[in-house]
């Protein structure tokens, strides 16, 4: 009897010691990724103004647009002198950033648009379509990569990694350009770009779905080769491991073995993955949203580029450095809290 | 050289017998062998193809890439056009090879600065330590953290297209995995008997840099090189598919996809297919060579990922 109690007891206590979750250890680590993140955003955006003042990038001529062509000399000085333009890149940069933390990051010339909106009314696209393909990818990878680890050197690892090689060397908007050809004309399933019909004058479910399938499938196929090659190789390692040699041991079936165990630790690596690849994704919606006229933040950053719209590429680049700053963090925090052995200090 | 890491084993110092199998050994058997001297050998095959057709079709081949023939113009591929013609009549094999050229001589140029630059502020970081470390790492991880298309997008915007531009911001964001390779290279080696050897034989650190550090380093900087030709190709072409890339009377790859999205919506696919067809092939046979080159500089990796 007081065997059992024992057991028992430990038992509860492995249990608590289990969900008891390292708050205090990823509370640390935010804290620290925010003290380094701060100062390296600071370099990124004083980087940016740098960089425009050695390009001969005239910001007058940005603002003003055609319209500088036929303005008269005063004018000119006059927006000059409220763009402050004699001033070197520091001060500049200095007022943006003040600015900034007040909530104002200036207006977009070419939207006509104060800056902030856009990013708020597009970031809302932008996200939609990401995490759609994002979810679409990590869910068909990982299924893939498990099927291709059972047998490793078989047909179907053969042709899953070869097919993954070959993908992940194709340009996304290569990719994106032959989907439109392939579904939107020769099959007449889906519509070939827009948030929406043309026709209808608002947003609903239904309509915005079906012009989602397409950019979202394109952008997930451009993120999956990574995911199917790392979760391969996860499980393939951990199929080798000890802990799997036991549960085959203890005659647990292979199905067993392969999800509750090998793939357990296999998609270990994966998660730190997760959050590393938002650059990637940011790279291939920047392409997908224009290939597909999605109105995101990636394709107003194409056409503020085009334009040479400053405040709007400013800010955007901004953006997207917290963006991939909260990506590392959020892979890092993933990582701690599911794999017991990792310490947040060593990050 | 680069074999001696210390083993980073989560069992500590359980005796090598009892060990498990390392998965390298699933990628030993005859037949995995010959696979990887089929892939080897197609890769090497079609890397001298690429680079022959780009450097003696210009030369040889007597024809006009921009001959125009209105009256040939979307002609479905065919014996006397292969790729078919684009939407002015332009041969598209042709115009492929000569987009490859570009996209390629845009990508190894790109690549060499980055290996020079990320070789260069690697070994220095590593090798000096201090504040020249700490700042050179300060400004790799400000550098990594902008997505790497965003940033080129932003420098060809400020500098107008054009090649320099194009090639200096591709440059620009590929040197960051060279210098962290070779830093971390340097670092390992510093520790190593032969350069206390060096320093004890009263050696500057200018010669350890250069007799010691940097030949044992090379190895790895040429593989980061080497795999950084592909990136920055695509690169290179997705900036050329946004119109921020080189302009249209030196034509790359990207430039073609871009030129061929009106014919597409018209349902002409060949224009669209075959260029991205020839970025996909040399990329393909660079890494499949780059990952030979790994297998033998350091064989502890060789069952890992090709990427």
């Amino acid at each position: 009897m007081s065997a059992a109690a024992s057991t028992a007891a430990v038992d509860a206590g492995a249990a608590t010691a289990r969900r008891r979750l390292p708050w205090g250890g990823m509370a640390r680590l935010t804290v620290r990724r925010i003290l380094t993140g701060v100062p390296l955003l600071l370099t990124v955006t004083l980087g940016v103004f740098a960089l425009a003042a050695a390009s001969p990038f005239d910001p007058v001529r940005g603002y003003a647009g055609d319209a500088a062509l036929t303005a008269d000399q005063e004018t000119l000085d006059r927006l000059a002198a409220n763009l402050g333009v004699g001033e070197p890149f520091a001060v500049r940069w200095w007022d943006w950033l003040t600015a900034a933390l007040r909530g104002d990051l200036g207006d977009s010339t070419v939207l006509r648009q104060p800056v902030l909106e856009v990013i708020a009314e597009r970031a809302v696209w932008s996200a939609l379509l990401c995490a759609v393909a994002f979810a679409v990818a990590v869910a068909v990878g990982t299924l893939l990569g498990v099927l291709a680890a059972r047998r490793p050197g078989g047909l179907l690892d053969r042709t899953v990694t070869g097919t993954a090689y070959t993908l992940s060397a194709a340009p996304v908007f290569w990719l994106a350009l032959l989907a439109v050809w392939f579904f939107a004309l020769r099959l007449d399933v889906l519509p070939a770009g827009g948030l929406t019909d043309s026709g209808s004058s608002y947003v609903s479910f239904g309509d915005v779905a079906e012009h989602l399938v397409l950019p979202a499938g394109v952008l997930a196929v451009s993120q999956l080769p990574w995911f199917v090659l790392y979760v391969r190789q996860g499980v393939v390692d951990a199929l080798a491991e000890d802990p799997v040699r036991g549960a085959r041991a203890r005659g647990l079936a292979e199905r067993t073995v392969l999800v509750r165990h090998a793939l357990r630790s296999g998609l270990l690596p994966v998660l730190t993955l997760i959050g590393s690849r938002v650059p990637e994704l940011i790279t291939g919606a920047l392409l997908v949203e224009t290939v597909f006229s999605w109105p995101g933040i990636a394709d107003a950053t194409v056409r503020a580029a085009t334009a040479v719209d400053f405040q709007l590429l400013a800010a955007l680049t901004a953006f997207a450095t917290v963006a991939v700053l909260l990506g590392n963090l959020l892979a890092d925090l993933l990582y701690g809290l599911f794999d017991p052995r990792v310490d947040f200090r060593d990050m | 050289m680069t074999c001696e890491r210390p083993e980073t084993s989560a069992t500590g110092g359980r005796p090598d017998v009892l060990a498990p199998l390392p998965v390298a050994w699933r990628s030993h058997g005859p037949r995995q062998r010959s696979w990887r001297t089929l892939r080897v050998r197609t890769s090497a095959v079609l890397t001298a193809a690429v680079v022959l057709a780009v450097l003696l079709v210009p030369p040889l081949v007597q024809l006009d890439q921009q001959a125009v023939d209105l009256a040939a113009k979307l002609r479905q591929p065919s014996w006397s056009h292969p790729f078919g013609t684009d939407d002015v009549g332009r041969d598209l094999l042709l115009r492929c090879v000569y987009g490859l050229r570009v996209s390629l001589f845009v990508g190894v140029a790109a690549a060499l600065v980055a290996a020079v630059v990320g070789t260069a502020v690697g070994a220095l970081a590593g090798a000096l330590g201090g504040w020249v470390d700490r700042v050179a790492m300060r400004v790799v991880d400000a550098l990594a953290s902008v997505p790497h298309l965003l940033l080129g997008v932003f420098v060809v915007a400020l500098f107008r297209p054009g090649v320099w531009p194009v090639l200096l911001s591709v440059a620009a964001t590929h040197w960051l995995s060279t210098a962290r390779i070779v830093r971390a290279e340097v670092l390992s080696l510093r520790g190593r008997p032969f350069v206390d050897a060096a320093i004890s034989g009263g050696a500057s650190r200018w010669r350890i840099a250069v007799r010691h550090l940097v030949p044992a380093v090379l190895p790895q900087a040429g593989l980061a090189a080497v795999l950084s030709v592909p990136h920055a190709m695509w690169h290179e072409s997705a900036l050329s598919f946004l119109g921020l890339g080189l302009p249209a009377h030196m034509a790359s790859l990207g430039n073609l996809i871009e030129g061929a999205r009106g014919s597409l919506l018209a349902g002409q696919w060949w224009p669209t297919l075959f260029p991205g067809l020839f970025l996909i092939v040399p990329t393909l046979a660079v890494a499949g060579l780059a990952g030979a080159w790994r297998d033998r500089i350091d064989p502890r990796r060789r069952s890992e990922l090709m990427l």
